[in-house]
């Protein structure tokens, strides 16, 4: 965001750190909580997203020099559902069991605060490479947290890892963790550790 | 009498037992954002259950006579996009001119009702629930945005107290108002079952 930053690999850090989308922007909260019951849909999740971010970054960075200031929004939401309604076809197609279990949380990545926030912060200033490095990043972050809220549930929930048992049969089964409860409450204990985490970097 | 009873049973499912917040994830953005205050929280209910009723009616009714007939399902998303922009355009000009007041504090979270989840996400629901009945989708939107609106005033009460108190340092903030609302969605989960 700042334009102080425009060191490539700075750009492409940026997302997984200090500009982490869920910890730190606190954006894209609902397919966050919402698909993060199980590692496998939170990697579909993420991976869709990037895809989704990768692409109107790109398209937003061509036209930018088109852009009206009053229409971009309309614009940007645009080009966005355009590319949705193609990762949602290409899951209905060759995954159909996840795009069941996703269900409406797919089309639903047309109103991710994240995706709306890049183009307009990044993309529809920028030249093509920062955003395609900022739209990568971005995605990243947002993938792996999305996987680490979805390992902490399902190992908490099932007591296993993408559907393999990692601990014995019965012996690890909050339901909770499963269930909207869990999310909100892991979400909100691991803000709390990264807080955590911050304030012993500041210090030093 | 049984479309009224069907009307007064889907009112409720969707109000409390499928409340969009939560049970469906879905608006969490302002539902985190705006509810600092109890009348700043009132009024972006008010907004969203406007804008959600009419563009859940609105893309029913597309979705339902023009979508479906002709067969270009594919259009869908966009379409849906386009009606709730154009919703959201009325409300801010309607806030603008008869509340100034209201309309300074909202500032950028008025625009971004568009990008709200609950008014999407419900329009799908409308379509993956398969309601066939325009009643229905008219009631369906409207217990949306009341539920919405519900969820949102009683987390802004309970953050009005949550200032006074005595909170640990690194959960202070955006952490512990997830964990209230996990809480609280633990406390409606008390409704699953009820209606269907």
């Amino acid at each position: 965001m700042s334009n102080a930053k425009t060191n490539p690999l700075s750009v492409f850090l940026n997302g997984l750190g200090d500009e982490n989308p869920v910890f730190v922007l606190l954006l894209g909260m609902c397919p966050t909580l919402a698909v993060t019951g199980d590692l496998a849909s939170s990697l579909t999740m993420g991976l869709s997203a990037t895809f989704v971010l990768f692409c109107s970054n790109v398209v937003v960075s061509l036209i930018r020099n088109l852009l009206k200031p009053h229409i971009r929004i309309l614009m940007f939401t645009l080009t966005i559902s355009t590319f949705v309604t193609i990762v949602d076809l290409i899951l209905k197609a060759y995954l159909p069991e996840m795009s069941a279990k996703l269900g409406p949380y797919i089309p639903l990545i047309i109103v991710n605060c994240l995706i709306i926030c890049r183009a307009e912060a990044c993309a529809s200033k920028q030249k093509l490479g920062i955003a395609v490095l900022d739209a990568l990043g971005m995605g990243l972050g947002f993938t792996l947290t999305l996987s680490a809220l979805g390992i902490v549930r399902e190992v908490l929930s099932y007591g296993t890892v993408l559907g393999f048992a990692i601990a014995p049969e019965g012996s690890l089964s909050i339901f909770g963790f499963a269930l909207p409860v869990g999310a909100f409450i892991t979400l909100g204990f691991m803000l709390g550790i990264v807080n955590i985490i911050n304030r012993r970097n500041a210090k030093e | 009498m049984e479309l009224l009873q069907t009307l007064i049973l889907s009112f409720l499912s969707i109000v409390i037992v499928n409340n969009l917040v939560f049970s469906k994830f879905l608006g969490i953005c302002p539902y985190l954002g705006v509810s600092g205050r109890l009348d700043m929280a009132f009024g972006m209910g008010m907004a969203v259950t406007f804008v959600v009723t009419l563009s859940g009616t609105l893309t029913w009714l597309i979705d339902n006579f023009i979508l479906m007939p002709l067969n270009i399902e594919v259009m869908r998303y966009v379409c849906f996009i386009l009606v709730i922009a154009g919703a959201v355009q009325l409300v801010e000009m309607y806030v603008r001119k008869f509340f100034p007041a209201l309309y300074e504090s909202f500032g950028i979270f008025l625009a971004l009702i568009t990008t709200n989840c609950a008014i999407l996400g419900l329009c799908l629901f409308l379509n993956l629930w398969g309601v066939s009945n325009f009643l229905n989708a008219l009631v369906l939107s409207f217990g949306a945005g009341v539920g919405f609106t519900m969820a949102i005033c009683i987390m802004a009460g309970i953050r009005e107290n949550l200032d006074l108190a005595d909170v640990p340092e690194s959960l202070k903030g955006a952490p512990i108002t997830l964990i209230t609302a996990g809480i609280l969605s633990l406390a409606f989960m008390g409704f699953n079952g009820m209606i269907k």
